[in-house]
């Protein structure tokens, strides 16, 4: 009995000791048959337990036993070992050059000018702004007459106007003629709208003009709207656009829908203020004009100039966009050339 | 208008001021400077925000110098050898300045002729080469003489393009001096808003300045005009129409000559930007350019020989026919709305626009009548937009002249063409007036400019900017009233009258000291923007399937749009919004179509990409009958073309883009908008192939139409080999029709059944149809039914095909078993038999 027993530990250590000579799968799974196969020493103890004496069996079942799962350890071990060695190789055999170029998606991408657009809407909509749009073929009427410019009147030579063969139909020059339809609309309530829209006017069309683009215009009408009011909306606005240090400075102008009106400019984004190309050496950018609702314009639209006033300021966004990207040519905007559009 | 700042000085004191600081309180109070050129002056030093162009003059390099002697040179006709004295020493000098040859051979010049004087080394600008190109005075040998220095002309100088002749100073130059000492100058180009047309003047522009600068006024002496007297026998006036020509005035000077003005004046006009001609009419330009009065003048012995004896001028409009040859050689159709300067035999001029050739100031030129009138702006500006004529009298009237001023420019310049042109002005002056100005009174209060501006002003602080303005003020109770001066029209009265004021009160005590508040009003109902962020929606969908955005010109041509039609022939009738004065020939109307605007899309960008997938959102224009305005009906386009997938280094390009890409995106587009019972069925279009072209339906309303181009319409475009792929929605019934809300279907947690089952039909039933019955039939426990092939095969029998379909079985409250799976199937199997013939095919 004592003979099986250590003939059974020494097996064990004879196993171990071959598994250390083991590479690969292939010895691996000789060394399988030899010590836990069929006519392996592990194997047929079991099969001649039957034959052993009834006290015998207990110490030997036992011993083989320990046997067995020393065994098994071992080889799940090794086995362990050889799988992650085959598949360190594997890996090495697939190993990619990373730095080739990924394969490209299709991508689309929103309109540059709608990208400007929406950021537009997003700050003021934040300020309580909602958006009021109106037609693009406009009368004569809202184009200029409602706003303080009746025929003949000097200021309509601001405007270069496309006519349409339809006497008193002209394409809009500025998004201003939604200022009357919208007050008409919502009088005798507060009034806070931005204005957006394609607006034409009868220009060359070069890399720095074109006859067709974008304005935005806000309007604010209430009672005890002022010039302070005009002023912190629109350095609000200025701040959320260009960064919080963004600096502004008014200058006067003419318009004849607004009393007292003026030209916002802001510290060129670009240089900081130094003077560059963009800025053309001056630091500063034009990018607004703004003013008082004239009292005429507040009488078409329905409004006591008495008790009203209001607020209006007009952008361009084709230009911003343009300086903002540093874009060469205006009308690559409509021209949509797809490497233009692409990189936004 | 471009200010010489020497003649600004005239009129103000601006010690102290730099060049530059000086252009930034011209634009801060809304006269904006555009440029500002430096005549011989250095450019000021620091960080400039203006826009500098010009050339310094060297004061070592540039002096004053006079001519004593002129010469022949020996081997040339047609130069001069001049011995000039530049006040260190005598040098002779080359030159083949015309105004040389007068004193050519007289010996020692009794007046010696003053000269700008560069000397070697000089930077200059080259008088020969067209523009502005400087260039440095070198030594040059001229058939046998040598020259080393020069003497200038106003093109050298960069005072004007004038290089016909030398510049000759006036008498009383200082030889010696630097140039710029003498005549250095700054000009500023402003432009000039047009409620500010009274600043299109020189004393206009020192006004703005003294009232922001707090510094006084020095108006020009203007001696008193007595009105009628000797003048009377002279000539006679009418004025017909007081409404068209509120004032009409004459003055005149006899025994003058039109010789040349002294040369400040003539300086002062070039940088100004006039030629001058001779001292009468440059007494009128220089007289308006001061005042912003135009003025013209006649010569008096032509009128008295037109109309053989004492000359009557007769203001009126035009009668039928009548011609009158300008000027400027133009002979302009006249019709009865416009306002005329006449005498009894015809035409003169047309008022306030351009005088006739006639009778205009020449050089033999010795009695001058002058004309100083005011003219009805309106109805000057009607003539201007059928005459097309600029000039620089024209400029200012048609932005409405104070009549007041045309006494104090006649007086001015009464004065000036004797002082210039010398003679004897006649006594008195012919003046209709008839139509006297009332100068507009207003009243305002602290209160007043505190509840426009948001800022408190005082009355006291009010009234100095006002009084600078030329404003009569005084306070009366706690209002300030103030009278507007006799220089200006545009000040109204009551409410606006008020704004009026307050924007000069504002602009002048500056904007930049009104302090920001942010708005503290109750805001309006807040109403949302939803037809906004629906079209926002299908730009986000569009976008994340992977197509571009873009925008479309509103503007093109019927002959654009008639490409979309075999042999480009549109369907007769088309109405369009039309341009009356389109820029372009292919740009005459606005547009119908947005598909027309794709297919231009696609077409421009093939070349440069082997697969596009764009789309557009904007409107058409389609007039409406009886309405002013066209409907401006938001479309939707989309296009496609080539293959959908970027080929990469590993991997081709797919196969080019057909209907169904198109359909797919379609789909997705209607899925991601939530749009129920939309349908596709088969259609004809114009445009598109007659077997693939579908409309897209939501029961009986059509959204829109898609399809792959019609091989004809293909022609009528540059494209390559690849279906070209189109489609044009509807864009407001998309958004009426799309919901941002939307029931979410729940997520069953038990196991779904998968079957396939192929079903045998007539080429002839919709694969639509088919699918419908399927859902139909199959109850609620089917959950997907997809279409993974379409198989045709004689052996299927004739025009027969065979559809395959995966199907989803799925229950919320247990796990189905065969018996379920069997009952579905053999629902579908029999209604799609009896509805379509279908037959089940065994596998
Ligand atoms: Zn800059």
């Amino acid at each position: 009995m004592l003979e099986t027993e250590g003939k059974l530990q020494a097996e064990l250590a004879r196993g171990i000791e071959g598994l250390q000579a083991v590479g690969n799968v292939e010895s691996l799974e000789a060394w399988k048959q030899e010590f836990l196969g069929k006519s392996s020493l592990v194997m047929q103890t079991y099969g001649s337990m039957a034959k052993l004496a009834k006290e015998e069996r207990p110490v030997i079942g036992k011993a083989v036993n320990q046997l067995k799962v020393g065994l098994e350890a071992a080889l799940a071990e090794k086995e362990e070992g050889i799988k992650t060695a085959s598949q360190q190789e594997t890996f090495t055999k697939e190993t990619l050059d990373v730095t080739l170029p990924g394969r490209k998606p299709r991508r689309g991408r929103i309109h540059p000018l709608h990208l400007t657009l929406r950021q537009i809407y997003k700050i003021f909509a934040d300020m309580g702004f909602q958006i009021y749009r109106s037609p693009e073929v406009e009368t004569d009427d809202f184009n200029f007459t409602f706003l303080n410019i009746p025929p003949y009147h000097p200021a309509r030579d601001m405007w270069d106007t496309f006519y349409t063969d339809k006497e008193g139909v002209v394409l809009r020059t500025h998004t201003s003629p939604g200022q009357v339809r919208v007050m008409r609309e919502r009088a005798p309530e507060n009034i806070r709208v931005i204005l957006p829209g394609t607006t034409m006017r009868y220009e060359q069309l070069t890399a720095r003009s074109e006859i067709e683009f974008i304005q935005v215009e806000l309007l604010v009408v209430g009672k005890g709207i002022t010039f302070a009011d005009m002023r912190g909306t629109l350095n609000d606005f200025a701040r959320r656009t260009f960064g919080e240090n963004a600096r502004t400075r008014l200058r006067p102008s003419f318009f004849p829908f607004t009393e007292p009106s003026a030209e916002m400019d802001v510290q060129c984004f670009v240089c900081g203020g130094e003077g560059c190309g963009v800025c053309k050496g001056t630091g500063w950018l034009e990018i607004l004009g703004c003013g008082m609702v004239h009292p005429t314009v507040l009488r078409y639209g329905g409004y006591d100039p008495e008790v009203y006033s209001g607020f209006a300021a007009g952008m361009g966004i084709d230009r911003s966009t343009l300086m903002r990207y540093h874009i060469d040519d205006i009308r690559h905007f409509r021209n949509n050339d797809i490497r233009f559009l692409e990189q936004f | 208008m471009k200010a010489p700042l020497s003649w600004i000085k005239d009129y103000i004191n601006l010690d102290g001021i730099g060049i530059e600081e000086l252009a930034n309180i011209l634009t801060n109070v809304g006269l904006e400077v555009e440029s500002v050129q430096l005549v011989g002056v250095e450019k000021p030093e620091g960080k400039l925000k203006n826009k500098y162009f010009g050339l310094p003059w060297d004061k070592e390099k540039f002096v004053v110098a006079e001519v004593v002697e002129v010469n022949q040179h020996p081997n040339a006709d047609r130069l001069s050898l001049c011995e000039l004295n530049d006040g260190m020493g005598i040098v002779t000098v080359l030159t083949g300045a015309p105004n040389m040859f007068p004193h050519l051979g007289k010996g020692r010049l009794e007046q010696p002729l003053k000269v700008a004087y560069a000397r070697e080394g000089s930077m200059l600008y080259d008088g020969h080469q067209p523009g502005q190109v400087v260039t440095k005075l070198k030594k040059t040998t001229i058939r046998g003489v040598e020259s080393r220095s020069m003497i200038c002309s106003e093109k050298e100088l960069g005072i004007s393009e004038e290089h016909e002749g030398v510049i000759e100073l006036d008498a009383d130059a200082p030889v010696g001096m630097p140039l710029v000492d003498y005549m250095g100058d700054v000009v500023y180009e402003v432009a000039i808003l047009p409620n500010m047309a009274r600043d299109a003047s020189i004393l206009g522009i020192a006004r703005e300045l003294s009232a922001a600068l707090g510094r006084p006024l020095r108006l020009p002496e203007e001696p008193t005009l007595e009105k009628g007297g000797a003048i009377e026998e002279k000539i006679g006036l009418e004025v017909k129409n007081t409404e068209l020509n509120p004032r009409f005035m004459l003055g005149m000077v006899e025994g003058t000559q039109a010789r040349k003005s002294p040369y400040w004046v003539q300086r002062r006009l070039s940088l100004a930007g006039m030629r001058p001609i001779d001292a009468l009419v440059d007494a009128t330009n220089y007289t308006m350019l001061e005042i912003g009065q135009p003025l013209h003048a006649f010569d008096y012995d032509l009128l008295r020989e037109r109309a053989g004896g004492k000359p009557t001028i007769i203001t009126r409009t035009a009668h039928e026919g009548e011609k009158i040859a300008l000027l400027d050689g133009s002979e302009p159709q006249l019709d009865t709305q416009m306002e005329l300067v006449t005498d009894t035999v015809g035409p003169l001029s047309i008022a306030g626009v351009m005088g006739g050739g006639e009778t205009g100031v020449h050089a033999e030129t010795r009695n001058l009548l002058i004309e100083s009138a005011n003219w009805n702006f309106i109805n000057l500006r009607k003539t201007l937009s059928k005459t097309r004529i600029n000039s620089e009298a024209a400029y200012r009237f048609s932005r409405d002249v104070h009549p007041e001023l045309a006494e104090t420019a006649l007086s001015l310049c009464l004065k000036r063409v004797q002082e210039w042109g010398g003679g004897e002005v006649v006594q008195g002056v012919l003046d209709d007036y008839g139509k006297p100005y009332v100068d507009t009174v207003n009243r305002i209060s602290a209160q007043n400019i505190a509840e426009v501006l948001g800022q408190e002003i005082s009355l006291e602080e009010s009234i100095g900017i006002l009084e600078r303005l030329g404003f009569t003020c005084w306070i009366e109770g706690n209002e300030l009233v103030a009278k507007s001066p006799a220089t200006r029209t545009d000040i109204e009265t009551g409410i606006i009258g008020q704004r009026n004021l307050i924007e000069e009160i504002s602009r002048v005590y500056g904007y930049e000291r009104i302090a920001a508040k942010r708005l503290s009003d109750e805001l309006p109902p807040q109403l949302g923007n939803p037809d906004l962020e629906a079209e926002e929606r299908i730009r986000d969908i569009l976008v994340s399937i992977g197509l571009q955005d873009t925008l479309a010109y509103r503007q093109t041509s019927p002959e654009r749009e008639a490409r979309l039609f075999i042999g480009r022939k549109a369907p007769a009738g088309l109405a369009y919004v039309r341009l009356k004065n389109p820029i372009t020939p292919e740009r005459t109307v606005m547009r119908r179509s947005a598909m027309a605007t794709m297919l231009e899309l696609l077409e421009y960008n093939t070349k440069f990409r082997p697969g596009l997938a764009l789309f557009e959102l904007g409107p058409v224009f389609l007039p409406v009958a009886d309405e002013i305005l066209p409907h401006e009906a938001l479309r939707l386009s989309i296009g496609l073309t080539g293959a959908w997938d970027v080929a990469s280094w590993d991997r081709p390009q797919s196969k080019a883009m057909d209907f169904f890409d198109l359909k797919g995106v379609v789909e997705a587009l209607l899925d991601g908008l939530h749009l129920e019972g939309v349908r596709f069925q088969a259609t004809a279009h114009p445009s598109f192939h007659p077997g693939k072209c579908a409309e897209v339906r939501v029961g009986e309303e059509i959204l829109g139409v898609m399809g792959e181009l019609h091989p004809q319409v293909r022609k009528n475009y540059a494209f390559g080999q690849d279906p070209v792929l189109v489609a044009e929605f509807d864009g407001e019934a998309l958004v009426r029709l799309s919901n941002a809300v939307f029931t979410n279907k729940a997520i069953s947690s038990y196991p779904a059944m998968v079957e396939d089952i192929a079903l045998i039909v007539d080429e002839s039933v919709p694969a639509e149809d088919l699918e419908a019955l399927i859902w139909q039939a199959g109850g609620k426990l089917l959950v997907d039914v997809k279409l993974f092939d379409v198989y045709r095969d004689a052996r299927l029998g004739e025009s027969k095909k065979s559809l395959a379909y995966q199907l989803t079985y799925q229950a919320f409250d247990r796990t189905l078993n065969d018996k379920d799976a069997l009952n579905i199937r053999n629902r579908i199997v029999k209604q799609t038999k009896n509805t379509f013939g279908a037959v089940l095919r065994s596998s």
